[in-house]
């Protein structure tokens, strides 16, 4: 990065100062979106992922639609939804849902399958039902690469609130936009750099749940 | 009028189609655009990522490299690029290479990483150098992974052109971003289906490629392998003996397992 004229500094904590509110705002906007987008989607993804293990037939077209949605870029997609779910919000958290979809689903069905047979037979020889192997065996063996899942989705919606700049609602990406045709450099380093923040945090927060929640998995070294 | 029947009346208009700013004027720079970013790109990450892979080491360093621009949003990177001077395609480019260097690497390091061991001695044994053996020996059988990558790449790299748009780069994109500001919808939803069927028919396309490049000796063995066992258990994850194969301190082992799954799915949204 060249250095640029002092009159339009890349970083300035005069201007973080004076526009405090409305990064703040933006800054708002872009969490609780990313949040939502990750929370909505965890929670279609956990049973969608599920019925995709207990039916495997079900799986295979499952993953290829969710594939399929993954490959349409954003901003086409924005594109397709805006017309029907208006400007706004709405578009932007539908389309971050789908593609929070596909990398969760796939981890919780990775997960699933990864579990050791052994183990299987264990619980099904113990006279365990399907339900309740896969709620209290499958499931909490599988928490290392959910979280996995969770971990990639969230940094990844982080990255993708911006694109909702071209239906008005980006987040940190409408400062970044702002700031691209002001030409005020400070605007969009402030934005760039909060974003990979938000990121990191989000991702920390989220590594550190899925350390608590698997506890056996400190003090048992695997050999 | 509905939006729908707007998207295929601006689809039917041939004046939509010819002229500077046509459908397919611009869909040759959208893919020229991607060509140059994706062969930028490799130039810089497949040497990297071959030296890398051969070596044995380098993993931890991809998976980091992969995470961070997964993280840094496209937006950001263009808006960057352009604020600093560098305006329309070259602006477009080089971003756009920036996003589509991870996948090539982790191809690479991934594909040369998994190359059995004893093939690597076997080669060793019969008196091959260094160099020599990653040509002839490693390098082929690594192809199906950099091939894996390079389309994952190249999907990438066409889905993020049109976002230049927003910046002043000539792509697919422009349809979208201008039916936005004259708010005609039905232009927007044509752009859109544009730019969605051109990434659909990219990836099917690389995916028959990729098939064709593969050596005939591995398509046999892969065909071999799931006639007899079901599916092959995803690499070292979860077929290795440690019980619940959990996450071990190393911060990035979680991330590991899940950009491995990238190198032969699909790589971050944009």
């Amino acid at each position: 990065m060249r250095l640029a004229a002092p009159s339009n500094p890349w970083f300035s904590w005069e201007y973080l100062q004076r526009n405090s509110a409305d990064v703040l705002t933006a800054l708002q906007q872009h969490t609780t979106l990313t949040l939502e987008a990750v929370v909505l989607a965890f929670a279609l993804a956990l049973p969608l992922g599920a019925l995709a293990h207990l039916r495997p037939r079900l799986g295979a077209p499952l993953l290829g639609v969710a594939g399929v949605m993954y490959t349409v870029p954003s901003l086409a997609l924005f594109a397709v939804l805006a017309p029907y779910t208006g400007v706004g919000r709405t578009t932007v958290l539908v389309g971050l849902v789908a593609y929070a979809l596909l990398v969760l689903i796939r981890n919780v069905l990775v997960g699933l399958q990864g579990v050791d047979p052994a183990v299987r037979d264990a619980a099904r020889g113990m006279g365990y039902g399907r339900v309740r192997l896969l709620l209290t065996v499958e499931l909490p063996q599988a928490v290392p690469s959910i979280v996995a899942g969770l971990r990639l989705a969230t940094v990844s919606t982080v990255a993708l609130v911006t694109v909702g700049v071209v239906v008005g609602y980006g987040g940190l990406g409408q400062l970044m936009f702002r700031g691209f045709r002001s030409n005020y450099h400070a605007e969009i380093m402030t934005a760039t750099v909060l974003c990979l923040l938000l990121a990191l945090v989000c991702d920390l927060v989220i590594a550190g749940v899925g350390r608590r929640l698997t506890p056996w998995a400190r003090s048992t070294r695997p050999v | 009028m509905d939006v729908l029947q707007q998207a295929f009346a601006w689809l039917n208009d041939p004046l939509n189609w010819t002229g500077r700013n046509g459908v397919i004027a611009l869909t040759v720079a959208h893919v020229t655009v991607s060509v140059l970013a994706v062969l930028l790109a490799a130039v810089v990450a497949l040497p990297v990522g071959l030296w890398l892979g051969h070596r044995g080491r380098g993993g931890t360093a991809g998976v980091v490299v992969a995470n961070t621009t997964r993280a840094l949003p496209t937006l950001a990177l263009l808006t960057l690029l352009a604020a600093s001077g560098l305006f329309g395609n070259t602006a477009t480019v080089l971003a756009c290479a920036v996003f589509a260097v991870p996948p090539l690497l982790s191809g690479a390091v991934t594909g040369l990483g998994d190359v059995d061991a004893d093939v690597r001695d076997a080669a060793r044994g019969t008196g091959m150098s260094g160099a020599r053996s990653l040509w002839s020996v490693e390098l082929p059988l690594a192809v199906p992974q950099l091939a894996a990558g390079v389309r994952t790449g190249a999907v990438q790299v066409l889905a993020t052109v049109p976002l230049a748009a927003l910046v002043g780069g000539r792509s697919l994109g422009s349809i979208v971003v201008e039916g936005f500001g004259t708010q005609n919808y039905g232009q927007v939803l044509a752009g859109g289906i544009l730019v969605a069927a051109l990434c659909l028919v990219a990836e099917g396309l690389l995916a028959v490629a990729q098939h064709l490049v593969t050596p005939a000796g591995l398509q046999a063995l892969s065909r071999d392998g799931r006639s007899s066992g079901r599916r092959r258990p995803s690499r070292r994850s979860a077929g290795s003996t440690a019980p619940p194969s959990p996450p071990t301190d190393d911060a990035h082992a979680p991330l590991a397992v899940a950009t491995s799954n990238d190198s032969n799915g699909s790589g971050s949204p944009v």
